[in-house]
């Protein structure tokens, strides 16, 4: 239209103001993953150069949202809309504490990770690109925790799940390529129905933007019945799926193990955790009628899912197997809190989360060194570790007593939260599912502690014998080891002794969703 | 012709069900195939079909004068269907690779990751 005479009011369709310059903080994360990712593809061949790019931007990422977080503490909920056209119509990115909390700790374990994949993932895996898939899977990741926009929430599903599936395969051997199978049909069928849920929520109110969906849908009459309890349905499959929730769990201990530990490190701490943000995105801030009328489904579905992982991780006789099942307990003790729905419960199921993305991929890292030093995953072919190393029993120790919820450790906060939110309720059988759970996991992670660390040595040898190790475990004094399994279990420590700002911010979070004036306002301006 | 469409859509979704219940994975990714074609049309759908209107706006107005074609479905479908077709590539080489490396394309008999005759783990020492 060069040289159209017709002068344009853009202000009727677009935001004229300039973003400020703290906002643009929002896209940063998933900017820097993309870019630190291209680079990273970009000298696949050098695989010297690989970790030490990839690290530099899982150390931006990291800054990025932890300014960030200072920012939304700070400013309230913000938003920026994408082509600055006005929302609901440009696709809005909107930072809350919830998500910006969880994005941070995130962040904090990719780096963890990447640190711990410098020293286990070969040149070979290197070269098939273990750091470009690692921050794209970062870049879906953090895109879901801080968008606004439903249909785009499915986009960063589908980035963080083929990079997922990339991480998985990687390294190609039979038993990989067995568990990405059913991994990759399983969460493909997931994926698919969020997108039937989100196309039938399209057709029924006409926008995606989640807070115009959260005013349409508090404005409906009819409530929760009619055409709005299918969708609820739907949804509730198709991030139960993502969740590994109970009926359709069985994707997760298919998978999970098979991996290079640290893949599955990075895999237990963040996948199934993002399922669960969506859970608590779409069921408390945009279906908030549905969660009430679907509560007892979801209770017991929590109750089920915490009693299956419980029981597997009591059946499995291999390390990482047991933790496998471990991740689908801490999902339902955060589904108990979708399902009791209080501000309290969500702030506990939020702080849950948090922990269990620190406390399962710390543990799957040590999972790995007790495969370094014991040569094994299997607890008939393990023992003695802590006659090697008395320190690494501690540590194992440490974070065996947080993913139970025993005291001063993270664990143990978010399950007192979750267990008073369930009697406030009334729903005992809830409350007492979680503590239930929390004995069973305190079991089977004791069964591991005792059969791997504190016998004398693996199955058949005499009480007493003292085993002479021929070969020093080679990786033990490397510095990529010890230091992110170590800022881990610091962290869990922490989060135990000194709860209070972690509490703070949870409920800043969970009161956000529960009662999302703010997220609404952030999004429509002063409407 | 929503209604004619809907119909379509269901008889969609009921083969790709049909075909994902199949043990054989071959018959699973051409479920998942048709799953994604249904849930395309049925975004397109959603958006409520107008036949033959473009959106376009006319000179001197903010918004279109006439009901036109909605273009947000587009869109989305259009992302879809890249999506689902990457995805669908994907799993195609994965299961074949599966296949040579297992030499079974039967799900029931796929079970090097979770062998059956596991024993039970160590009761004491």
């Amino acid at each position: 239209m060069a040289g159209s005479s017709v002068s344009v009011d853009i202000s009727q369709a677009m935001i004229t103001a300039p973003v400020s310059a703290g906002d643009w903080l929002l896209v940063a994360p998933s900017l820097l993953t993309i870019l630190g990712g291209s680079l990273c593809l970009m000298t696949r061949k050098n695989t010297k150069a690989q970790p030490k790019v990839g690290l530099i931007f899982l150390v931006l990422l990291v800054a990025a949202n932890f300014g960030l977080l200072v920012r939304v503490l700070d400013k309230g909920v913000i938003t920026m809309v994408m082509g600055n056209w006005l929302p609901p119509f440009g696709i809005a990115f909107t930072a809350d504490a919830l998500g910006v909390t969880l994005a941070l700790v995130g962040s904090i374990v990719a780096l963890c990770a990447g640190i711990y994949g410098s020293v286990t993932i070969q040149a070979t895996e290197r070269r098939y690109g273990f750091y470009p898939f690692l921050l794209f899977l970062m870049t879906g990741v953090s895109g879901a925790f801080l968008t606004g926009d439903i249909f785009n929430l499915y986009v960063w599903f589908e980035v963080l799940l083929i990079s997922s599936y990339g991480l998985l395969v990687l390294g190609n051997d039979r038993l990989q390529l067995d568990g990405s199978v059913k991994y990759g049909i399983l969460n493909l069928i997931g994926t698919n129905l969020f997108l039937i849920a989100t196309g039938l929520l399209y057709g029924m109110f006409g926008t995606l933007n989640m807070a115009d969906l959260a005013m349409k849908v508090a404005a409906l009459e009819s409530g929760a019945s009619g055409p709005l309890a299918t969708i609820a349905a739907l949804y509730f499959l198709a991030f139960a799926m993502k969740a590994a929730a109970f009926p359709v769990n069985f994707w997760l201990p298919a998978s999970y193990h098979t991996p290079n530990i640290v893949v599955s490190a990075v895999f237990a701490g963040l996948l199934t955790k993002v399922g669960v943000y969506a859970m608590i995105r779409v069921f408390v801030l945009l279906l908030p009628g549905s969660r009430d009328y679907m509560a007892d489904l979801i209770a017991v579905v929590a109750i089920a899912t915490m009693m299956t992982g419980a029981m597997g991780a009591l059946a499995q006789s291999e390390v990482r197997r047991v933790l496998g099942y471990l991740v689908i307990v801490g999902i339902g003790a955060m589904l108990a809190g979708v399902a009791v729905g209080s501000i309290l419960a969500i702030s506990g199921a939020i702080f849950y989360a948090v922990h269990s993305i620190i406390v399962m991929t710390a543990l799957y890292m040590a999972a790995g060194v007790m495969n370094m030093l014991g040569g094994s995953y299997k607890l008939r072919e393990l023992g003695g570790l802590y006659g090697i190393s008395p320190v690494f029993a501690a540590v194992f120790l440490v974070l065996g007593f947080a993913v139970s919820g025993l005291p001063p450790f993270s664990g143990f906060w978010p399950k007192i939260m979750l267990v008073d939110a369930a009697f406030d309720d009334g729903r005992y059988l809830l409350a007492g599912a979680i503590l239930v759970s929390g004995f069973l996991t305190t079991l089977a992670i004791g069964r591991v502690w005792i059969f791997a660390f504190w016998r004398g040595g693996p199955e058949g040898t005499a009480d007493g014998t003292v085993i002479e190790r021929v070969v020093p475990a080679p990786q033990l004094t490397s510095a990529g080891i010890w230091i992110p399994l170590g800022v881990l279990t610091a962290l869990v420590i922490y989060l135990g002794l000194q709860p209070e700002w972690m509490l703070q911010l949870v409920t800043r979070g969970a009161s956000g969703v529960v009662e999302p004036f703010g997220y609404v306002r952030s999004v429509f301006g002063g409407l | 012709m929503e209604t004619g469409l809907s119909v379509l859509i269901g008889l969609f979704f009921a083969v790709s069900v049909y075909l994902m219940l199949s043990k054989q994975l071959v018959r699973m990714l051409l479920g998942i195939a048709i799953l994604g074609n249904a849930v395309n049309l049925m975004i397109f759908t959603a958006g409520r079909l107008t036949r033959e209107v473009p959106p376009l706006i006319p000179l001197e107005l903010y918004t279109p004068n006439v009901a036109t074609a909605n273009p947000l479905p587009q869109a989305l479908v259009l992302t879809a269907i890249v999506i689902s077709f990457s995805f669908f590539a994907f799993l195609l080489v994965l299961t074949f690779r599966a296949y040579q490396e297992l030499g079974t394309d039967d799900a029931n008999e796929m079970r090097i990751a979770e062998p059956i005759d596991e024993p039970a783990p160590p009761q004491g020492y």
